[in-house]
């Protein structure tokens, strides 16, 4: 191939899976009618709602987004998640949990290790249904996960929202089949292929703003399971467990029933990469005491409608 | 930060070929594997009465591939070196995952096909290679394995070399490469083997972080298919439009004289925008937003170009399918969804010339039908022009799928060959 003299048309691995995930997005809206993007205040989800910012630009976010409330966030993700909605004028919508419990549509669960987690399921599909969400944009990463590391780019979802991980769509080169009928729609993830360490190097590149409770924080906290789960009104403790205060960050950032951090004096982002190439233990294995429960309990969850 | 190339692998083998444990040997080597996952895993291993770490467990999410111990689809693995950072498609390697095979290698830099070195080139072999070669992996490394098991011998792996080497001078490998290696004990995997002086060359992860794939892309012929239209409809941009889109291939520059098809009108590129400001020029592969200086209506499905260099325009095409449906099958008369870049219309199937055994490589005439993990030679006619070129001069504008209008599911993946006559 002829390239000019002293021209390099290389393109960094940022900037080819920023292209990527921009091409996805695009290609998403283009074939769907009523699309909405996941938006936790987590820093996937942050990453997801930049890039779907740049596929517009310079035009306004074409689609609102939601974030499924589980009633036990932390307070610094809320107060992140109201910030960016209002910088960028777009539209959000709040799926509750509490509001499913309190109609009676789910249960609690109670005990020691009872976690919302899974209560965001049904106000999920019933927010899709209720909007008539035909696209939904997750922040799932391949990498996270052996049952997401299957999932297709575009993952179609049956009239009952289900995943079913043996019938799925081949998907070959950059062309995506967003076909559907009413009812069913189409999960997007337009992040697959990044890894948790590209997520960081493309926030430190981009400059990010990020929830604060992912760099280091002094924090009240006891040990669960070998994490540090943070003190609050959301979890039950054992009289065994002891709290005490502790410099710590967050890996993963979800429910505060489920999310447990882990010592940390990381301040910055440049910190935080020398953290994550150090380390031995996966993101959700820091952090997340819900994928415990089984070697399958992302699958299970995700067949249920789960993101 | 320093910077990275990003290069798409694809592995095809069976766990025979000790496929799993290579990859969890250059995981491992490079430290990608963490220790929660191999702690999860040697519990895995040892609940299913193995008496060793099944790393196989790590690329097999789905309960059911854990069940049966089998890979049933495509696994996406990541690993980094300080030079790219590469994107692996694991495909399990049997007969009946053809079309997983197809789908790994679409979008594969360089294909990985493994040998084990007792048996040599088997069938499996051939039909890798030939996949690969069909679908213009530009790079294709043939790992000869299990070298400790034949006592490191040259000789082994020479002969296997030599008849692979024949073989592929029949298909259209640009790029062969092939390495001793023993991924149990990790001779040339990651690090170089002590025991065979006889092998000069570099290590198979050297190999995969040195092969130069930045000039693999078409750099020559400027394709951009228009995926959305940009109207931002608000004070500040008030007369703005432009076209959103990821540039397929060749660069495209301000000032660049250009063709919009189907219409044939031609205009100048204003600038080429992205969020993070306006580009001097634009290679393959970047997603951006390209204004003109002419008011022309352009819609999504329309391809920009330059005037003197412009794709195939047609209804009539001449084209390889890999079909992958179980419940539909592909016979002459048969209508489809399909979709070449953005732009989607109907197609029939006018003829089904023959298809390929995928064992001997051989072609079938008289072939009625085309049934899961078959390919063949077809016909189509479109309801509306396609703008392509052939696929071996661009991957990008030279694909398609078809997709059941009954069920909405992709059946069927597309590479042109040409016009049809």
């Amino acid at each position: 191939m002829a390239t000019l003299a002293g021209v390099s048309y290389q393109i960094s691995h940022l900037d080819a899976l920023e292209a990527e995930s921009i091409h996805i997005i695009r290609e998403a809206v283009a074939e769907t009618e009523r699309p909405v993007l996941l938006f936790s205040g987590g820093k996937d989800s942050a990453l997801l709602l930049r890039l779907a910012v740049k596929a517009f630009y310079p035009a306004r976010l074409p689609f609102p987004v939601m974030h499924v409330d589980t009633g036990h966030n932390f307070p610094e993700v809320l107060a992140f998640r109201d910030k960016i909605v209002e910088e960028l004028g777009v539209d959000l919508i709040v799926a509750s949990v509490q509001e499913a419990i309190d109609q009676g549509r789910v249960t609690e669960q109670t005990g020691i290790n009872a976690s919302r987690n899974r209560l965001q399921i049904e106000p999920l599909l019933a927010a899709i249904e209720h909007h008539r969400f035909d696209m939904v944009f997750g922040g799932a990463r391949r990498d996270e996960e052996k049952a997401r590391a299957k999932e297709r780019i575009f993952s179609f979802r049956d009239d009952f929202s289900q995943w079913d991980p043996k019938n799925q769509r081949p998907e070959l080169w950059s062309l995506y089949n967003a076909k559907h009928n009413r009812g069913e729609h189409i999960r997007a993830f337009p992040i697959s292929n990044w890894t948790e360490m590209d997520v960081w190097q493309y926030i430190g590149k981009e400059s990010l703003d990020l929830p604060s409770v992912y760099f280091t924080h002094r924090r009240m906290v006891f040990e669960r399971d070998g994490l540090l789960m943070a003190d609050s009104d959301y979890i039950m403790r054992r009289d065994t467990e002891e709290v005490f205060e502790a410099d710590v960050r967050f890996r993963t950032v979800g429910d505060m029933s489920c999310t447990g951090a882990f010592a940390s004096t990381a301040s910055t982002v440049d910190e935080i990469i020398v953290e994550v190439s150090t380390t031995r233990i996966t993101e959700r294995g820091a952090s997340r005491a819900d994928d415990r429960t089984s070697e399958a309990a992302m699958e299970d969850r995700k067949k249920e409608g789960y993101f | 930060m320093e910077h990275m190339e990003l290069v798409r692998l694809a592995t095809t083998g069976s766990v025979d070929d000790g496929k799993s444990t290579l990859i969890g040997r250059m995981l491992f080597d490079t430290k990608q594997i963490f220790q929660d996952q191999l702690e999860a895993i040697e519990e895995a291993s040892r609940r299913r009465g193995t008496d060793y770490i099944d790393l196989a467990l790590l690329t097999d999410g789905l309960r059911a591939e854990r069940e049966q111990g089998i890979t049933i689809d495509v696994a996406y693995r990541y690993f980094a070196t300080p030079k790219r950072k590469f994107i692996l498609a694991d495909t399990p390697g049997h007969v009946e995952y053809t079309r997983n095979m197809v789908t790994g290698a679409s979008t594969a830099d360089i294909a990985l096909v493994l040998v084990d070195a007792r048996l040599g080139i088997l069938e499996q072999t051939r039909r890798h290679a030939f996949i690969a070669s069909l679908l213009r992996v530009p790079h294709l490394v043939l790992c000869v394995n299990k070298m400790d098991l034949v006592d490191y011998d040259q000789k082994v792996y020479d002969e296997i070399t030599d008849e692979f080497r024949s073989f592929a001078a029949r298909l259209d490998i640009p790029d062969l490469r092939f390495v001793p290696v023993s991924a149990l004990v990790g001779d040339n995997v990651v690090n170089g083997s002590d025991n065979m002086d006889w092998y000069s060359g570099s290590p198979l992860l050297e190999i995969l972080e040195n092969i130069h794939v930045a000039s693999d892309r078409n750099l020559v012929d400027a394709r951009f298919p228009v995926q959305y239209v940009i109207r931002p409809h608000t004070m500040e941009h008030q007369d703005y439009r432009g076209y959103a889109g990821q540039i397929a291939s060749g660069v495209f520059r301000p000032g660049d004289e250009i063709m919009v098809l189907p219409s044939g009108f031609t205009s100048t590129i204003a600038s080429i925008d992205t969020f993070d400001g306006s580009l001097d020029e634009a290679p393959a592969g970047l997603s951006v937003v390209i204004r003109l200086q002419d008011n022309i209506d352009i819609s999504r499905g329309d391809m920009i170009c330059r005037p003197h260099n412009q794709p195939q325009v047609g209804q009539d095409i001449d084209a390889i399918i890999t079909w992958m449906s179980e419940s539909v099958k592909l016979r002459p008369g048969a209508k489809f969804a399909i979709k070449h870049t953005t732009r989607s219309a109907r197609a029939m199937v006018k003829d089904l010339q023959y298809r390929f055994d995928v064992e001997t490589l051989h072609r079938i005439d008289d072939t009625a039908e085309l049934t899961m993990n078959e390919i063949g030679r077809v016909t189509l006619r479109t309801t509306a022009p396609l703008f392509f070129d052939e696929y071996r001069k661009n991957r990008q504008t030279g694909s398609f799928i078809l997709i059941d209008e009954a069920t909405n599911n992709t059946v069927g993946a597309g590479i042109i060959g040409g016009a049809a006559l």
